[in-house]
């Protein structure tokens, strides 16, 4: 008696051996399958489909044409920046060497340069973010709580980096980047520990996690709030990250929100989780965990320790996230920032379209970003379509892929059904 | 029927446990207005009487009762201090119980909804993480009836549709496609929130909604009005609270009085044995999870029709995760969760009132509900044990 593929267990406290049938496959091994069955093409088809269906949507309410909103998204986005190819020259960084580059990097003549630039510096955070939730997935958790870890890892961060005016730059902004990931780390770890301990499902302490980390961050920055604005006393705001704990932008007008090294932190960040999850004991750990957790125990592995641990490093990526975000571009909070922000949600659509994997999660990452950004009021052309609209847009296509990458079984059974079908069909012709 | 009603109540130990948990409260109290005694000796006795009773019950083995007992009565004997400190012209502002309770019963009304939404969903074995969203879709498509049809009970009816349809995708996705619940209700937040704003702005626009729309009335009972306290808090309600309450009574029957619930919960807590004896898993599941959506949007509808008559992107705000909250800690039980809706409507009444002491602080109680929630899912206080099924797909054989 198998009762098929089973995921994670639902709200509350389920921590205990299956109830019923055969051994039960967690949402890791289920994840670990579909992406060895389906690879790219269920990602794939899954956006395809969501776009398509925005596209109607487009064409139903307002008449115009998708292609051409998508179109005005896409360059909003700055991706056209990789197809208008030639012969420029690109400055090495904080040189002033110049070596020939086959795109425009100078912004004063590229519109699309300048919006990449956007484009880039929220993929950053949906970097973290995604990774947040991709570890967790790894072993066998779905961390909702991005967002929550998000935000205390900004607000630390900030913390840090507007005071302590007598440590030195370079130092200042280690401070702070630690100090969020500290925080992400330790909110994130609550929720680790909780499962752990007691065996809190981790959905609902994570989601408990989020609100809390909201309000606090509304009573911190709101009026008369301990961490509110020094001189403008009735201004929801935080006071601004010191000059020297601001991250140095290395591509586009700093005034102007250029692309920072936190880029590269993001990119390092990648890489430190492939390492981890494919080249240490604790990455295999954490995945036997995820495959399963019983199978784990018999092998001698603490599964406590490692819900604790893939928890607060995942917390550790999404606090670094606001973190970074602080100190790259943001430099200030305000509450309604604290209330409308949504990274550690688009987070999740991030990892699950990556498949939880490293490049997955870079790519996704990539389309997220740019939608947001391709949306934004200030990169969307108003005449095209409007940015309000086009921002609720992003919300529907990224809910359709959420929706559809989690029904990737529908997907695969129907790519194999089709091929049983065929392989049928064949045996009886003979 | 009293009798039965006596034969429940507690006995022996639990009982002081019981009287520890209210003497401490009342050290609070007899702080507040209308009592407001002002020396603090006062309630700092009471408060050391419901500790006293509350160890007495531990010595005789009464553990979780007789702790809580303690804290109380040690929680009493701190406010109850700080209340005799503060200044009587603040109490008057902050403690008025009339109005506390009537914003109470109007903060708790959509999470009532929701929460008995949840219950269903959950009993049948569904996690149900859409609840917000569905509240959202609600929300929208009740102002957006209530306009186009100028109508407030077609306004309800779209929502209810709405609602039912965000929640035959969950259901379609969940029980069909066997698909994760929660990545599932995860997509729908995300769903409502794009389409709900989407519309929003196509329809209304920068203006928002207009003000004339017709709201959902409020119901006056005139021959309460004299009626101390009682006429104040249920002279004038809107008719949605009172709906609520019905609905939670109703919930209560259906799941617990009635064989549909017994279906319900069999489905929930062992699917397989449910087939076996004939039960449609699906059917019970599919109609577990609409009714989930058609009372979530209902919750929604009564925030756009029948409390701030206007809509704005996202105006749940967080009120579906709160519903969630309540049926987690109110262990999913319908009298339970209705209790932690009316605790959590509590905290936000008094987080509006509490700006009088500390503006920015009065805002961490909006906070409350969830503090709460996750202590009680970290079982220091009464374990909470979901329905055994829930958030497993079925399959048949």
């Amino acid at each position: 008696v198998t009762e098929g593929p089973l995921p994670v267990e639902g709200a509350g406290k389920v921590e205990g051996p299956p109830t019923g049938g055969g051994p039960e496959a967690s949402l890791a091994s289920r994840l670990a399958l579909a992406q060895k069955a389906g690879g790219v093409v269920v990602p794939l088809l899954t956006t395809v489909l969501a776009f398509l269906i925005g596209g109607l949507v487009v064409l139903a309410t307002t008449g115009k044409n998708p292609f051409t909103t998508y179109k005005a998204i896409f360059e909003g986005a700055g991706f056209n920046w990789f197809f208008q190819v030639g012969s420029y020259e690109l400055r090495i960084p904080f040189t002033h060497a110049h070596i020939p580059f086959p795109w425009n990097t100078n912004d004063f003549d590229s519109i699309a340069a300048v919006n990449l630039q956007q484009t880039l510096i929220f993929w950053v955070p949906l970097v973290f973010t995604g990774l947040a939730v991709a570890f967790a997935f790894r072993c066998g958790m779905f961390n909702i709580g991005g967002q929550g870890q998000y935000l205390v890892g900004s607000i630390m961060g900030l913390w840090v980096g507007s005071s302590l005016p007598q440590l030195p730059g370079f130092l200042h902004i280690v401070a702070a980047i630690l100090a969020g990931a500290v925080a992400g780390a330790a909110w994130a770890g609550i929720a680790g520990l909780l499962k752990a301990l007691v065996g809190a499902h981790e959905v609902i302490s994570t989601i408990m996690l989020n609100w809390i980390a909201v309000w606090v961050g509304v009573f911190l920055f709101g009026l008369g709030g301990p961490l509110q604005n020094d001189t403008q006393e009735f201004v929801p705001v935080s006071n601004d990250v010191l000059d020297e704990s601001k991250l140095k932008v290395f591509w586009g007008d700093p005034l102007l929100q250029g692309l920072h090294v936190g880029f590269f932190v993001a990119i390092a960040a990648l890489v430190v989780y492939w390492i981890t999850l494919n080249r240490t004991t604790l990455g295999y750990e954490v995945r036997a965990v995820g495959y399963n957790p019983e199978a784990a125990r018999y092998g001698g592995i603490s599964v406590a320790r490692n819900y604790f641990l893939a928890m607060a490093i995942a917390g550790m990526f999404a606090g670094l996230a606001g973190a970074i975000d602080i100190v790259g571009w943001q430099y200030r909070i305000n509450t309604n920032d604290v209330l409308t922000s949504s990274i550690g949600f688009v987070g999740i659509a991030v990892a699950l379209l990556g498949r939880n994997t490293a490049f997955g999660v870079m790519l996704a990452g990539l389309l997220f970003a740019g939608l947001v950004t391709g949306t934004s009021t200030r990169n969307l052309d108003p005449e095209i379509f409007r940015p309000e609209l086009a921002s609720n847009l992003t919300l529907l296509i990224q809910g359709l892929v959420v929706l559809f990458v989690g029904a990737d079984v529908l997907i695969l059974s129907l790519l194999g059904l089709r091929k049983r079908r065929r392989r049928r069909a064949a045996v009886e012709a003979g | 029927m009293i009798e039965r009603l006596l034969a429940r109540l507690p006995r022996g130990a639990r009982a002081v446990a019981w009287v520890g948990i209210l003497v401490g409260l009342l050290a609070f109290w007899v702080a507040l207005p209308p009592v407001q005694i002002r020396q603090p000796i006062v309630p700092i006795l009471i408060g050391v009487v419901g500790i006293g009773l509350g160890i007495g019950a531990l010595s005789r083995g009464v553990r979780r009762l007789a702790w809580g007992a303690v804290v109380i009565g040690i929680l009493g004997i701190a406010l109850g201090y700080l209340a005799t400190r503060s200044s009587v012209d603040h109490l008057d502002e902050v403690v008025v119980w009339s109005a506390l309770t009537a914003a109470m019963l109007r903060y708790a009304t959509p999470l009532a909804f929701a929460a008995m939404g949840g219950i269903f969903c959950e009993r049948s074995g569904v996690v149900n993480i859409g609840l917000e969203g569905m509240m959202l879709s609600g929300a929208f498509f009740g102002i957006l009836g209530a306009d186009k049809l100028d109508s407030w009970a077609l306004g309800l009816l779209c929502a209810a549709l709405a609602g039912a349809g965000f929640a035959l995708i969950h259901a379609f996705f969940s029980i069909h496609l066997r698909a994760d619940q929660i990545v599932g209700g995860f997509a729908i937040n995300f769903l409502a929130l794009g389409i709900t704003g989407y519309l929003f702005i196509d329809i209304y626009g920068g203006e928002g909604t207009p003000p004339n729309i017709p709201n959902i009335p409020d119901v006056h009972l005139g021959f309460l009005k004299d009626w101390y306290f009682i006429g104040p808090v249920l002279g004038q309600l809107n008719l949605m609270i009172w709906l609520a309450a019905l609905t939670i009574l109703a919930t209560w029957v259906v799941m617990f009085k009635t064989p549909i619930g017994l279906r319900i919960r069999a489905v929930g807590e062992h699917p397989r044995a449910a087939d076996t004896v004939g039960i449609s898993v699906y059917k019970i599941r599919y109609a577990s999870v609409v009714l989930s959506g058609v009372l979530a949007a209902l919750g929604g509808a009564y925030l756009s029709i029948g409390f701030l008559n206007s809509f704005n992107q996202n105006m749940t705000a967080g009120r579906g995760y709160i519903a969630l909250a309540a049926v987690i800690f109110g262990n999913w039980r319908p009298w339970g969760a209705a209790a932690a809706a009316l605790l959590f409507g509590f905290s936000s009444a008094l987080a509006q009132r509490l700006p009088a002491y500390s503006e920015s602080a009065a805002v961490l109680f909006q906070a409350l509900p969830y503090v709460l929630t996750l202590i009680a899912v970290a079982g220091v206080i009464g374990r909470s044990i979901p329905p055994a099924a829930v958030g497993r797909p079925y399959k048949k054989q």
